[in-house]
């Protein structure tokens, strides 16, 4: 089934973010002639911390210019659409602990923790009190009912290039009951056909890229900003580099700088080309070797969420994906006995395992969970 | 169906406005200042408003000056008014604390828990010698609460907002302490775009817009004839029928605030125990968010207001709300009803029932929304 079919008459609320998908989303469930209440989430106010984006807050996540396009399709659609305020809940859910996971020397996805906590909670609960019996996104990936288990699954999006499970393995089955991901058995250029076919006003926009809230990707700056306007001194990182046997190499200016894998910004002359291969917040040390340092073949994961099965009670295989970009690479899993923990280990050993990215576990395109690297 | 409840943010055109406005848009082309026929005809329209305004507020006509609306008239007397100190309140509109905040050298006092301003703390703030005006919003736009306007120390002018209070509470300027006083005619059944403020007979002011010498050199720029001819109209009929219309909006909000105190519980009034104009409640719903309450009413025909609307369009916690001491949350949960002319009796019992209804179903939503016990 390519989604869920709502009751005809049943109220879904559309997550409205500006962009060409959610658009399309509207366009196409209006056409499916559902009533229809589009809403876009205020996350973020994009003036504060001005000093990071001295050319304004123009054309980022959140900015009027989405909120002016959002309505502007609400309004050519002839549907009600209202902006909701979820700023508070955005800092405190996503904003705070992204700087806390970053000072704590892990590189934390804001996006999984937005989908977790705000888009599919803090949404549904608003689609629930204004009368919606479902929310749908715009997001890729496909939902269906498997009646022999009797629980909802989610699939990779038809479009590999634009999948966005690794992002969505959070959910939980009382979510993706109420969801519709009207897009994910589209492809991306289907998508902006059929924007243009319904005559979507923002059919040819860019895709938005970046962390909505943290300028250029500048991690660091923001936190650096952040800190700033609350009034608090930031917290000292400054340390040493040292090789893997424990050698000091020289002096970096912050934990929080170096993410696992990186190679540029190290400062130091080496014949062989070096990289960071963990980085140590307790003692304020990066630890940095040669590419093959890099490699591991376990991991652990916590915070596990089965999405589309029930908890493993024992070793499964599975092709296990631990960033975004990464090819998912065969493992099998090992139940730890509790069921929000899971053992990984690859066929091959992998590259930049990094504490605080996601591992999401697939059994081909069906996302059977994931969990927090530790 | 739909139900109209926020004639604080703007009213419907009456029919005396949108007759006389469609005269003077068909009929009189001429500008006002021309020396032909045609010009004298469209200075007669705008001298025969100025006249009405005039014996709605009971002052002499040349102390009228004819603006865009009620923003213009707080900055043309804000930034108007002579250099140094200014004492204001916390709860002035934004047309008022931002043209403050331009001037700068200012001391906002805060209102009480009931929304009132005490007379003593504002003679309190003034600086003797360096305090040039006082300004004082004549009733709040979210609370309804009307401000006592002091008497102040010689040599320092008083403004006053009056934009909520002209049309609903009986406003006789030469009783009154002000040397400036703002208001517009769209929260009068007038059209948008024509205000009004009040200088007192030699009070000196300085222009803010530059260009010929229109409205005794205060206000450079073609008159906009017809919305004044709308004004003027719509002032009229409020100096016959204001006493009337008042006594029955105000049975109206006494017939919905019961209903609601009586049949939602966890529900007050915020501001209640001061003199408010008749049309206005302001209902906190304890627990809820006030924003989800609007949505559903909205969805459901109703239309009502939540604090203040940011660029974006979402809701902010109103700055009101929280300078009479409401907490985030409490202010949050609070909505302002807000009745007019075209407003009846079963209306008004249509509204307590969705209003009923949708609370019941948010408060059913939420476990963590149960009605804290009093």
């Amino acid at each position: 089934m390519p989604f869920h079919r709502p009751e005809p008459g049943s109220l879904i609320a559309v997550a409205m973010s500006g962009g060409v998908d959610s658009s399309t989303v509207a366009a196409l469930l209006h056409r499916e002639g559902y009533p229809l209440v589009g809403m876009t989430m205020q996350l973020w106010n994009q003036r504060r911390l001005p000093q990071l984006v001295p050319e304004g807050p123009t054309g980022r996540c959140c900015s009027l210019d989405d909120v002016y396009d959002a309505r502007a399709v609400a309004s050519r659609l002839g549907i009600p659409y209202y902006v909701v305020n979820f700023e508070e809940r955005f800092e405190r859910e996503v904003v705070k602990p992204f700087i806390g996971e970053y000072l704590s020397g892990r590189t934390p996805i804001p996006c999984t923790l937005c989908n977790n906590h705000v888009k599919f909670d803090d949404f549904i609960e608003m689609a629930d009190g204004v009368g919606a019996a479902f929310i749908a996104t715009g997001h890729y990936a496909r939902l269906g009912f498997d009646g022999t288990t009797g629980l909802w699954q989610m699939r990779k999006g038809a479009d590999p290039a634009k999948d966005q499970t690794y992002f969505l393995w959070g959910l939980k089955q009382h979510q993706l009951a109420r969801t519709l991901f009207p897009l994910g058995h589209l492809t991306k250029p289907e998508v902006r056909a059929l924007a243009a076919s319904l005559n979507v006003p923002t059919a040819s926009k860019d895709d938005s890229q970046e962390i909505c809230f943290v300028p250029n990707g500048d991690y660091a700056a923001f936190i650096d900003a952040y800190f700033a306007e609350q009034g608090l001194p930031r917290p000292e990182t400054r340390g040493e580099i040292v090789s893997t046997s424990g050698k000091v190499l020289g002096e970096h200016g912050g934990v929080h700088n170096f993410t696992v894998g990186q190679r540029k910004g190290l400062g130091i002359a080496a014949r062989e080309p070096l990289y960071v291969i963990a980085t140590e917040p307790a003692a304020q040390r990066v630890v940095v070797g040669s590419n093959d340092d890099l490699l591991r073949a376990f991991l652990a994961a916590r915070g596990v969420n089965w999405v589309s099965i029930h908890p493993i009670t024992e070793p499964r295989r599975a092709q296990v994906k631990i960033r975004n970009k990464h090819a998912a690479a065969p493992a099998t899993l090992f139940p730890t006995g509790t069921q929000d923990s899971v053992e990984v280990r690859f066929d091959e050993p992998q590259r930049a395992v990094t504490p605080g990215q996601a591992a999401v576990f697939y059994d081909g395109d069906l996302v059977l969970g994931g969990g927090w690297i530790e | 169906m739909s139900f109209y409840f926020d004639n604080n943010a703007s009213t419907p055109v009456g029919p005396e406005a949108l007759q006389a406005m469609e005269r003077a848009l068909a009929e009189v082309y001429g500008n006002p200042s021309s020396i032909h026929a045609q010009g004298q005809r469209a200075r007669r329209i705008v001298e025969t408003a100025r006249e009405q305004v005039a014996a709605l507020l009971g002052c002499p006509p040349k102390t009228i000056v004819f603006t865009s609306g009620g923003t213009e008239s707080d900055n043309l007397a804000i930034l108007g008014a002579p250099p140094g100190h200014v004492v204001s309140t916390a709860i002035e509109h934004p047309a008022v604390l931002e043209a403050l905040r331009v001037r700068g050298n200012y001391t906002l006092v805060q209102p009480g828990p009931n929304g009132a301003v005490e007379p003593g703390a504002i003679l309190a703030a003034i600086r003797p010698g360096e305090t040039v005006m006082v300004s004082i919003m004549h009733a709040n736009n979210e609370t309804g609460v009307v401000q006592e306007l002091p008497e102040l120390p010689p040599g320092i002018l008083l403004h006053s907002d009056g934009v909520q209070a002209a049309g609903k509470i009986p406003v006789r300027l030469s009783e009154l302490p002000v040397d400036l006083y703002s208001l517009t005619g769209h929260k009068f059944a007038g059209p948008k775009g024509a205000g009004v403020l009040y200088v007192r007979e030699g009070v000196e002011l300085h222009p803010r817009q530059f260009g010929g010498r229109h409205e005794r050199g205060l206000r450079a720029g073609t008159e906009n004839v017809p919305a004044i001819a709308g004004i003027g109209a719509a002032a009229e009929w409020l100096t016959q029928n204001l006493s009337a219309e008042s006594a029955r909006v105000a049975a109206l909000r006494g017939r919905l605030e019961a209903a609601i105190l009586a049949r939602i519980p966890g529900t007050s009034v915020n501001g209640a125990g001061a003199p408010r104009t008749p049309n206005t409640t302001n209902i906190q719903f304890a627990g809820l968010e006030g924003e989800a309450l609007l949505i559903s009413l909205d969805l459901a025909g109703f239309a009502v207001s939540s604090g203040a609307a940011c660029s974006s369009g979402a809701v902010t916690p109103s700055h009101v709300l929280t300078a009479m001491g409401l907490s985030k949350e409490q202010a949050k949960s609070s909505l302002r009803f807000s009745l007019g002319r075209t407003n009846n009796e079963s209306d008004v019992d249509a509204l307590v029932d969705a209003v009923e209804r949708a609370v019941a179903r948010l408060r059913n939503l939420s476990p963590f929304h149960a009605v804290p016990s009093s």
